[in-house]
């Protein structure tokens, strides 16, 4: 009996002392955007791989709620694509949290169409009328006299939200706009169907053409050094600047090492460093 | 002990035990009875709960957004914006996507759904009847993402390629036989008043006429829609397709049924008249099995207005109502598919309306579908009393 308790007791201690080490120390919720969400997983297995006993979990709620969980301190890194609104700063001041933006990599959105399109380039305002529908047919942009189809990402999806910013200027695209639910899926209606025109993140140009947007061919040197006009910076947010040398610290800089552009490079963003 | 103190009844079949309790009874066998029977009572009624449950939920989170936009524009309007500023909510364009999608997933559905079963009950021998009617059902256990898989990357490429020749085909494969039996009627029905010795060959220049004048129009249709150019292959059509072989196991399976339960006293009856099989399919057991088959197609129907992986990626999610609005080729959007498509980031603190309206929706929805149910629970009943069971 006495042998018995004394193996759980000594059960116990062990089982309990490296969880206490981990619930408070080293681990670190990331929540938020969907588009920076396959970064942030990478990079949290990277590490993990690296560093025994640390803990990271990544969920993909969206931007906006990245943002809420941070404010509301349920999470430690806020994944997101878009800077915070202000009506978010707002809140988080008035909760006492400080937001600290990092860029860890730059997303390219291209505007595809069809291999066998012959229209190589469009500017901007070109790419705006077709989607609010005052550009009808591929004739007007220099392409055969057939219809185009006009295929968007849905509202909810922060690529969505860029290209509204950045190409839409706010206005509201065409209602006979078809919606895909995702990047693949705008990539495969693009890839099947001939006429179509979508837009897609740099890493879903595959079957697809990639038009020069304002004479300017998307890729990794024009995203980055900000010449390619529909393009974005990727964030984390924390509270504050994480402590030096902290094992947060080390994974919000991951993206600046060698490593970290490797990774961001493989999952079809583009590092913030031109190296 | 024997076999004849195992079973439960004497050998004059009277049960060896009463079946209720006898007031005499211990108190603990009729607690126990009474625990047994609330019990089952519990289970049976927790599913009536739910559903009462989900309609209250549904309801609390759908009137926020009437009381913060009011009706007018969710039912009237078709500008659709959730996400803009300011956010536009006017739902009319799904309310119309989900009619027109389930109307045409009908026409596939209904036609076919109901002569496949008549076929299966009355024309086709019984072998063959227990091989295919299992097959048919086997329709119904395909998960609908694959349906919606398969619309999106083989259906919808072909549509766009072939939609116009593909149509054609139906067009000549259904419009066909339909034209021959109009052309058919028609003369029947023209050439009676004629003198009898003129009739027949009053009947076959009267079929000729009509039967010429058919085709004509029918190659005309064909013509007309093979020049049809489908720009895009995910639309209102290819959901439709999909949806309709989606909702055939249904339709099938369940008019199938009510045609069996007409009985084979009533066919027996009809050939003892002298009735041939057609007279007796056409005149005698469908009629007989009508409400039976009303409540099968109803069934179908829900199949397709509640359906949301398959017109999720075959629609097209296009909030408008096309110009003009039968044109099956424009992409459409869907209730559910919006409800779907926009649960993902609705935000429910800075976005209330756009949170509430997609619980409008789900309620409008589960008011139609509601309505359909009690139509149809009407039909089976009626087709009840009918056959006097």
């Amino acid at each position: 009996m006495r042998t018995l308790l004394a193996i759980a007791i000594g059960l116990g201690l062990l089982l309990s002392v490296p969880g206490a080490a981990l619930a408070d120390d080293v681990k670190i919720v990331m929540d938020g955007s969907t588009t920076v969400g396959p970064i942030a997983k990478a990079f949290a297995e990277y590490y993990m791989s690296r560093n025994k006993g640390v803990n990271i979990t990544v969920s993909e709620s969206g931007s906006g709620n990245g943002a809420k969980s941070l404010i509301n301190g349920t999470c430690h890194i806020a994944n997101m694509s878009r800077f915070m609104k202000e009506k978010e700063f707002t809140a988080a001041a008035s909760k006492g949290v400080m937001p600290v933006a990092h860029v860890v990599a730059m997303d390219g959105i291209a505007i595809v169409v069809h291999p066998s399109n012959p229209v190589q380039g469009l500017s901007v305002e070109q790419v705006r009328n077709i989607y609010l529908g005052k550009i009808t047919s591929w004739k007007d942009v220099g392409g055969p006299d057939r219809k185009i189809v006009v295929v968007s990402r849905d509202t909810n999806s922060g690529t969505y939200e860029t290209f509204e910013g950045l190409v839409m200027a706010k206005q509201r695209i065409v209602s006979s706009a078809e919606y895909v639910t995702s990047n693949e899926a705008a990539r495969k209606r693009v890839s099947s169907t001939p006429t179509a025109i979508a837009y897609a993140g740099l890493g879903f140009l595959r079957d697809v053409k990639a038009l020069k947007i304002n004479g300017v061919i998307p890729d990794r040197s024009t995203v980055a050094s900000g010449r390619y006009p529909v393009a974005r910076p990727l964030f984390m947010f924390t509270n504050g600047y994480p402590k030096l040398g902290s094992y947060t610290h080390a994974l919000i800089t991951l993206h600046l090492t060698k490593k970290g552009q490797e990774i961001v490079e493989a999952i079809g963003f583009v590092p913030v460093t031109s190296y | 002990m024997s076999q004849a103190e195992l079973s439960l009844t004497d050998p004059l079949g009277r049960p060896r035990q009463s079946l209720l309790l006898s007031k005499r009874a211990t108190r603990a066998k009729q607690v126990a009875s009474l625990a047994g029977r609330s019990v089952l009572f519990l289970i049976t009624s927790s599913s009536v709960l739910a559903v009462l449950f989900i309609f209250y939920y549904i309801a609390q989170d759908a009137l926020p957004f009437f009381r913060l936009r009011g009706a007018g524009e969710f039912f009237t309007s078709s500008e659709w914006y959730p996400s803009a500023e300011p956010a536009s909510f006017g739902s009319l364009s799904m309310f119309f996507g989900s009619g027109i999608v389930t109307l045409g997933a009908s026409l596939v559905a209904v036609p076919l759904g109901v002569a496949a079963a008549v076929c299966l009950s009355d024309v086709l021998p019984f072998g063959v009847r227990q091989l295919a009617k299992p097959v048919i059902e086997m329709l119904a256990a395909i998960p609908s993402v694959a349906y919606g898989f398969f619309a999106l990357v083989v259906f919808a490429p072909l549509l766009q390629e072939r939609g116009g020749a593909m149509l054609e085909v139906a067009a000549y494969v259904i419009g066909g036989p339909l034209a021959f039996l109009a052309a058919v009627v028609l003369a029947d029905l023209t050439s009676s008043r004629a003198p009898e010795k003129a009739r027949w060959a009053g009947r076959i220049v009267a079929f000729l006429l009509f039967g010429g004048a058919m085709a004509f129009g029918l190659v005309a249709l064909g013509g007309m829609l093979r020049g049809l150019p489908i720009d895009s292959g995910t639309n209102a059509l290819n959901a439709s397709i999909i949806l309709g072989i989606m909702a055939l196991p249904t339709v099938v399976s369940v008019s199938e049924d009510a045609l069996q339960a007409a009985g084979r006293d009533l066919r027996e009856g009809s050939y003892a008249l002298g009735a041939t099989r057609a007279e007796t399919i056409l005149r005698v057991v469908i009629p007989a099995s009508a409400s039976g088959i009303c409540a099968a197609v109803i069934l179908g129907v829900m199949r397709a207005v509640g359906e949301t992986m398959v017109v999720w990626m075959a629609s097209g999610n296009a909030a408008q109502i096309p110009s003009p609005w039968y044109d099956l080729t424009a992409p459409v959007r869907t209730l559910t598919a919006t409800i779907a498509g926009d649960m993902g980031e609705a935000d429910h603190v800075t976005g209330s309306a756009r949170y509430h309206v997609l619980f409008a929706m789900a309620l409008s929805l589960l008011a139609i579908s509601f309505v359909l149910n009690l139509a149809s629970e009407g039909a089976t009943r009626r087709a009840r009393r009918k056959l006097g069971h």
